[in-house]
C-alpha cells in the first residue's frame, strides 16, 4: 500500500526510542508478575502429614518472573514501536499461508487421508503409535461433531460431552444388559445421544450467546453427576466395564474362539497377534471421522447446512426470510449430538469399560477448544488442533503436567492475537461461475 | 375481491395500537395497502413508522388492533398472533433499517438462503439432497437461476461470488431487496431503502421498484425520508405524526395537505392566535410545490424509532 | 421445626459466601455484556492466598485471632484483586471489539490457565486448615435437636451484610460509582463526557475480585478444606444466584445469592446431599428458560 501510494515508508527516519516510558510500562509490568506470583509461586504448601501444610518458599521464581515479564513486555514494546507504522509482518503473511492452504484443500487432504490410511502399513509404526492415532481421531470426530453446533450454526455449547457420555453410556448398557455388539448399538447410541440434543436444544432456543453455553455448561454438568449418582443403573462411580470389543463382522479378535466360530486370524490364515484388533479399531475410528466429515462437507451445501450458516451470521434477518430458527437449532443440536454419541459408542468399545471420571467438563473444554483453535467451521484446522492437542503431552513428562496449563494459555493467547482461530477461513458453497458458464 | 376502485387490498391495518410501558408509540392506525402499488409511510423522527413495520412483520405483538393479509385465494389471515418467522412464510417480506445481511455469505449464498422453505420442500428437509437425488439438484439449480434473475436486475450479476460484507452501502442495500424478493412474496416491506444513497442511486432504486410493482405484480410498502422516492413512484402515502395517522391519499393530496406541513414545518405565532406554516408557491405549480416538499423532507432523512 | 431453622441458618451463611461471588459476575456483566467466567477461579485463588496467609502468620507466631483475621483478610483482598486485575487487561480488554465468543472462550481458557496454574504450584491435593474460628450458641433446643449459630457463621453473616452495605453505598453515592453506572448504560457517552472507561471497568474488576476473595477467605474458614477445584463448582453457583436476582443488579445478586444458599442447604437437609448440585443446575436452566431476566431484572426490548 505504501509502495502504491509513492511513499517509501522504509526510508522515513525512524521515530527515536523514548526509553523511559517503555521501562516504565515494562517496570509495571514486571511488578505484577511479582505480585501474582508471590503468595501463589513464592509460597507453596505442601502436606506434613496429619492433615497439616508445611510452606516452602520460592521467591527466586518469583524473581525470575518478574525479570522474564520485564524483559519481554520491554522487548515486545521495542518490537512494537520500531515496526509501528508498518503492517504487522507476522498478521498478513500467516493469513496469506492460510488462505493459501485453504485453497489447497483437496490436495492436502488426499495427502492428510492417504497419510492416516497408510499409518498401520507404514515402517515405522507401532502399536503405541497406532494407538495415539486412534485417540487423535476420536477428538478429531468429536470436534467435526461439535463444528456443526459451534462453528456452523454458532451456538456456543460447553456442555458436548454429555452427548459423547450418553452415546458411551448407551452402548455400555446395550451390551451389558441385552447383549448387543459394537456395530448394533452404534445406531441406538446416535439416537440415544441426538434426542438428548433435542432435549438440550428445547430450554436453550430464546437464549443468546452467554446464557447459552452456560445452560450448556450445566446441562454437561448434570449429565456427570446423575451418572455419578445413579449407580444402580450406570454403575456410578465405578461404571460399566466388560464391555465387548468389537469383532470384525462377526469374527472375533481372539486367540481362540468357541467352537464353530472362526476367529479373524484362521479366517484369514495368518498369525494371531493383539495388533489386530488395535489395527481394526484404528480403521473403525478413522472410518467414522471421515463419514463425519463428508457429511459436514454434503450438508452445508444444502438448505439445512445453509441456514445453520445464516442463523449464526444474524437470527433477526433469518426470521425475516421465513426461516424457523427453533427447527434449525435444534437440527444442529441433534445432528452435532447424534456424531457425539457414535463416537461415544466407539470410545466405550475401544476401552472396554467407561466411567463418569472421562466426562468431565475438562473434556467439553478441551473439544471446543480443538474447534475454536483451529478455526471455527475449517475442517482442516480441527485436524491440526487435535494432532497438537492429544501429541504434546506425549513428547515428555513435563508437556504433560503442563499441558492443560499451556492449553489454557493458547485459547486465551489465540483469542487475543487471531480471534477467528489458526486457520479461519470459510468456503463459499456454492458458486455463480459454473452456472454462468453452462449457459 | 377488489373494492370497487379496481384496487385489489393486500394488507389491512385496523386501528392499530403499541404501547411499551407508558410510551405509546403507535396510536390507533388504520390504513390499507394495495397490491400493484406503492404504499409509502412517511412522517417525522419518532412517529412510529419502524414500529409499525416490527408489528406488521411479528418483531413486536401489537397492543390493540388487527392486522390482516389477503391472500390471493381471497383468504384472510390475521396477522397479529403469528410467529415472526411465519409472517414471511405468508408472503410478507421485508428489508432492516440497519442492513441485516449474511455478511460472512456471499451474495449468491445469501440469495440461496432466502429461497430455503421451498428447497427444503423441494429436497424433503435436505434428505434428497443428502442422498444425492436428482430433485434435490434441480431444486438447487432453479433456484440460483432465480438469484441469478435478481442479481441482474440489480446489477450484481458479476460479484455473486463477492463476500457479502464486501459490497459497497449502495450494493449492500440493492442485495437486501433482491433477498427479500427472493422469498416470492406477496407484499415487500421496506425499511428506509434510500437511506444513505446519493440521488443516481435512489433513481436506480426508483426503477427497480417501479419494474417490481409492475413485472412481478408485488405491493410494495415502505417508510422513506427520501422524497424524491416518496414523491416519485408512490402510488399511495401514509403520513404518520407522533404515533398517529394524519393523511391518507396519493401524493398530489399529501404534498397539498395543511396538516402534513404543520408536521414538517410546525407552527408559527400569529397575532396571539397559531398558525400552520403554509408554503406559499412562489409560482403556480405542483412542481415547485413539490420542490418545497422534497426540500422539506430532505431534512428529516435519519433513523427513526 | 428446629430442623428447618438449622437449614435456614445454613442457608443464609452459604448464601452470603455465593452472594459476594455474585456480585462479582453481576457488576461485570453490567458493565461490559460478558460473563466472567474465570471469576470462580479467582475466589478460589482467593481461597488459597488465605490459607497460605494463615499458615505466614502461623509460622510467624501470630496467634490472637483477629488480628489474623484482619491481616489474612486485607492481604487476600489486596493480591486476589491484583490478580482480577491482571485478568482483565491480558484476556478481556484485547478483545473489547471482538466478536460475541470471543472473550467468552478466552475466559474459558484464562479459567482452564488458573485452575492448573494453582494445581501445579500448589500441589492437586486437598489443602485443609484447622479450625481458626471455633465455637458458637445454641439458639434453641427442640425435640432433641439443638440448633447451633456458630461464631463463624454469625462473623461470615455479619460481614457480609456490611460489606453489601457499604458496597451499595459506594455504588450509589461515590464518583466512580456514579462513572460506573454511567458506563453501564452508555459506556461511548460516558467516554465522551470524559469518564475514563478502562479505569473503571478495571475497578470493577478490582472490586469483584475483592469481594470474591472475601468469600474465598470464608469458605476457609468455614469448611476448613480448600482445593483447586472449588473455583468451577462455586462459580456456576454464583452465576445462577446473579442470573437468578436478575443480571445487572447489585441487589439482585445479594438476594440471588440467599436464595441459592437456601435452596442448597435445604435440598441436602430434606432430600438427598449427592444431588444437591443438580438442584443448583436445574434452577439455573429453569431461571435461563422462564425467567432470563431475573427477579429484579430489567426486561429486555429487541431492537430490530
Amino acid at each position: 500500500m505504501a509502495a502504491a501510494s509513492g511513499l517509501a515508508v522504509d526510508k522515513l527516519p525512524k521515530p527515536p526510542v523514548f526509553w523511559a516510558p517503555l521501562v516504565k510500562d515494562a517496570a509495571l509490568a514486571a511488578l505484577v508478575a511479582v505480585l501474582l506470583s508471590l503468595p501463589l509461586v513464592g509460597l507453596q504448601t505442601y502436606d506434613i502429614g496429619g492433615g497439616a501444610l508445611g510452606i516452602r518458599t520460592h521467591f527466586d521464581w518469583v524473581g525470575v518472573a518478574g525479570a522474564v515479564v520485564f524483559a519481554g513486555r520491554l522487548g515486545l514494546r521495542l518490537l512494537h514501536h520500531l515496526w509501528g507504522g508498518r503492517d504487522r509482518r507476522a498478521g498478513p503473511s500467516l493469513a496469506r499461508l492460510a488462505a493459501w492452504g485453504n485453497r489447497q484443500t483437496l490436495p492436502i487432504a488426499l495427502v492428510g487421508i492417504g497419510f492416516a490410511v497408510a499409518l498401520p502399513l507404514l515402517p515405522f509404526s507401532s502399536r503405541y503409535l497406532i494407538d495415539l492415532g486412534t485417540t487423535v481421531l476420536i477428538y478429531v470426530m468429536l470436534g467435526w461433531g461439535l463444528n456443526i453446533v459451534v462453528g456452523l450454526a454458532g451456538l456456543l455449547d460447553l456442555g458436548y460431552v454429555a452427548f459423547y457420555a450418553v452415546g458411551a453410556y448407551t452402548s455400555a448398557l446395550l451390551a451389558r444388559d441385552l447383549g448387543f455388539t459394537f456395530w448394533e448399538a452404534l445406531p441406538f447410541s446416535g439416537a440415544v445421544a441426538a434426542s438428548f440434543g433435542i432435549a438440550l436444544g428445547f430450554p436453550v432456543l430464546r437464549l443468546r450467546g452467554d446464557y447459552l453455553a452456560i445452560v450448556t455448561l450445566g446441562f454437561g454438568e448434570i449429565i456427570r453427576i446423575v451418572l455419578l449418582n445413579w449407580a444402580s443403573v450406570t454403575g456410578g462411580p465405578n461404571g460399566i466395564s466388560e464391555i465387548p470389543r468389537p469383532s470384525f463382522f462377526g469374527l472375533p479378535f481372539a486367540r481362540s474362539a468357541p467352537e464353530g466360530v472362526a476367529t479373524f486370524h484362521q479366517f484369514l490364515g495368518i498369525e494371531f497377534s493383539p495388533e489386530h484388533r488395535v489395527v481394526f479399531l484404528y480403521f473403525v475410528i478413522l472410518a467414522m471421522a471421515l463419514v463425519t466429515n463428508a457429511f459436514t462437507l454434503r450438508i452445508r451445501r444444502l438448505p439445512v447446512g445453509r441456514a445453520w450458516e445464516a442463523l449464526r451470521e444474524d437470527e433477526v434477518a433469518c426470521r425475516a426470510l421465513g426461516i424457523n430458527p427453533t427447527t434449525v437449532k435444534l437440527s444442529a443440536f441433534a445432528i452435532g449430538a447424534m456424531f457425539g454419541g457414535l463416537a461415544g459408542c466407539f470410545f466405550a468399545a475401544r476401552q472396554g469399560f467407561i466411567s463418569p471420571e472421562s466426562f468431565t467438563f475438562i473434556e467439553s473444554a478441551t473439544i471446543l477448544a480443538i474447534v475454536v483453535l483451529g478455526g471455527m467451521g475449517s475442517q482442516l484446522g480441527v485436524v491440526l488442533a487435535a494432532i497438537l492437542l492429544v501429541s504434546l503431552p506425549e513428547f515428555g513428562r513435563a508437556f504433560a503436567e503442563f499441558r492443560m496449563l499451556i492449553f489454557g494459555a493458547a485459547m486465551v493467547g489465540v483469542m487475543v492475537w487471531r480471534p477467528r482461530g489458526l486457520i479461519a477461513h470459510r468456503e463459499p458453497t456454492i458458486r455463480l461461475d459454473p452456472y454462468l458458464a453452462a449457459r | 375481491m377488489s373494492d370497487g376502485s379496481g384496487r385489489v387490498p393486500l394488507l389491512e391495518v385496523e386501528r392499530l395500537t403499541m404501547r411499551f410501558g407508558g410510551l405509546v408509540a403507535v396510536d390507533d392506525v388504520s390504513f390499507t395497502a394495495y397490491r400493484d402499488e406503492i404504499t409509502a409511510i412517511i412522517g417525522p423522527n419518532g412517529a412510529g413508522k419502524t414500529t409499525v413495520f416490527n408489528c406488521l412483520t411479528g418483531f413486536y405483538r401489537p397492543s390493540a388492533g388487527r392486522l390482516a393479509m389477503r391472500k390471493a385465494s381471497g383468504q384472510l389471515l390475521r396477522l397479529e398472533r403469528v410467529e415472526g418467522f411465519r409472517i414471511a412464510r405468508a408472503g410478507i417480506a421485508r428489508t432492516f433499517q440497519n442492513i441485516r445481511l449474511f455478511a460472512g455469505m456471499t451474495v449468491l449464498e445469501n440469495l440461496v438462503v432466502a429461497q430455503h422453505n421451498p428447497l427444503m420442500k423441494a429436497s424433503v428437509f435436505s434428505l434428497a439432497g443428502l442422498l444425492g437425488l436428482a430433485r434435490y439438484r434441480k431444486a438447487e439449480l432453479a433456484a440460483i437461476e432465480r438469484a441469478r434473475h435478481w442479481l441482474e436486475r440489480i446489477g450484481l450479476a458479476e460479484r455473486a461470488d463477492w463476500l457479502a460484507s464486501a459490497l459497497p452501502y449502495g450494493a449492500q442495500r440493492r442485495l437486501e431487496i433482491a433477498r427479500a424478493l427472493c422469498t416470492a412474496p406477496a407484499l415487500l416491506c421496506l425499511d428506509e431503502p434510500a437511506a444513505g444513497l446519493n440521488p443516481r442511486e435512489s433513481g436506480e432504486l426508483n426503477d427497480l421498484l417501479l419494474r417490481v410493482r409492475d413485472e412481478e405484480r408485488i405491493g410494495i410498502l415502505l417508510i422513506e425520508h427520501d422524497m424524491t422516492v416518496v414523491m416519485g413512484i408512490s402510488d399511495h402515502v401514509i403520513v404518520l405524526d407522533y404515533g398517529r395517522k394524519i393523511a391518507d391519499g396519493t401524493p398530489a393530496e399529501i404534498r397539498a395537505d395543511p396538516e402534513v406541513i404543520k408536521a414538517y414545518l410546525g407552527e408559527e405565532e400569529v397575532d396571539g392566535t397559531t398558525e400552520p406554516i403554509i408554503v406559499a408557491p412562489a409560482q403556480a405549480g405542483a412542481q415547485s410545490q413539490r420542490q418545497d416538499l422534497t426540500a422539506l423532507g430532505s431534512r428529516f432523512r435519519g433513523n427513526d424509532v | 421445626m428446629a430442623y428447618f431453622l438449622q437449614q435456614l441458618i445454613n442457608g443464609l451463611t452459604l448464601g452470603s459466601i455465593y452472594a459476594l461471588i455474585a456480585i462479582g459476575y453481576t457488576m461485570v456483566y453490567g458493565i461490559i455484556g460478558m460473563i466472567n467466567f474465570a471469576h470462580g477461579e479467582i475466589y478460589m485463588i482467593g481461597a488459597f492466598i488465605s490459607i497460605i496467609t494463615f499458615l505466614v502468620l502461623g509460622l510467624a507466631g501470630v496467634t490472637y485471632v483477629p488480628l489474623a483475621l484482619a491481616v489474612v483478610l486485607l492481604t487476600t483482598m489486596f493480591f486476589t484483586s491484583v490478580y482480577g486485575w491482571a485478568v482483565e487487561r491480558i484476556a478481556y480488554r484485547p478483545l473489547r471489539g471482538s466478536f460475541r465468543l470471543a472473550p467468552l472462550i478466552s475466559a474459558i481458557g484464562m479459567s482452564i490457565f488458573l485452575q492448573n496454574y494453582v494445581q501445579i504450584f500448589q500441589g492437586a491435593r486437598v489443602k485443609p486448615m484447622p479450625p481458626i474460628v471455633q465455637g458458637g450458641f445454641t439458639v434453641i433446643e427442640s425435640g432433641g435437636f439443638t440448633v447451633r449459630l456458630s461464631y463463624l457463621q454469625l462473623f461470615i453473616i455479619v460481614l457480609t451484610v456490611g460489606l453489601m452495605a457499604g458496597f451499595t453505598a459506594l455504588i450509589a453515592s461515590t464518583p466512580l460509582g456514579r462513572a460506573q453506572r454511567a458506563c453501564e448504560q452508555d459506556m461511548r457517552m460516558a467516554a465522551l463526557l470524559g469518564v475514563d472507561v478502562d479505569r473503571v471497568i478495571s475497578l470493577t474488576f478490582v472490586m469483584g475480585a475483592a469481594l470474591a476473595a472475601v468469600a474465598g477467605l470464608m469458605v476457609t474458614l468455614y469448611y476448613g478444606v480448600v482445593d483447586f477445584f472449588i473455583g468451577f463448582l462455586a462459580g456456576v453457583k454464583a452465576f445462577t444466584a446473579a442470573v437468578l436476582g436478575g443480571i445487572g443488579s447489585l441487589p439482585g445478586a445479594m438476594l440471588g445469592g440467599l436464595l441459592i444458599g437456601l435452596i442448597e442447604a435445604f435440598w441436602s437437609g430434606y432430600f438427598s446431599v449427592e444431588y444437591k448440585d443438580v438442584s443448583v443446575f436445574v434452577v439455573l436452566v429453569l431461571v435461563l428458560v422462564f425467567c432470563p431476566t431475573g427477579l429484579l431484572g430489567r426486561p429486555e426490548v429487541e431492537k430490530v
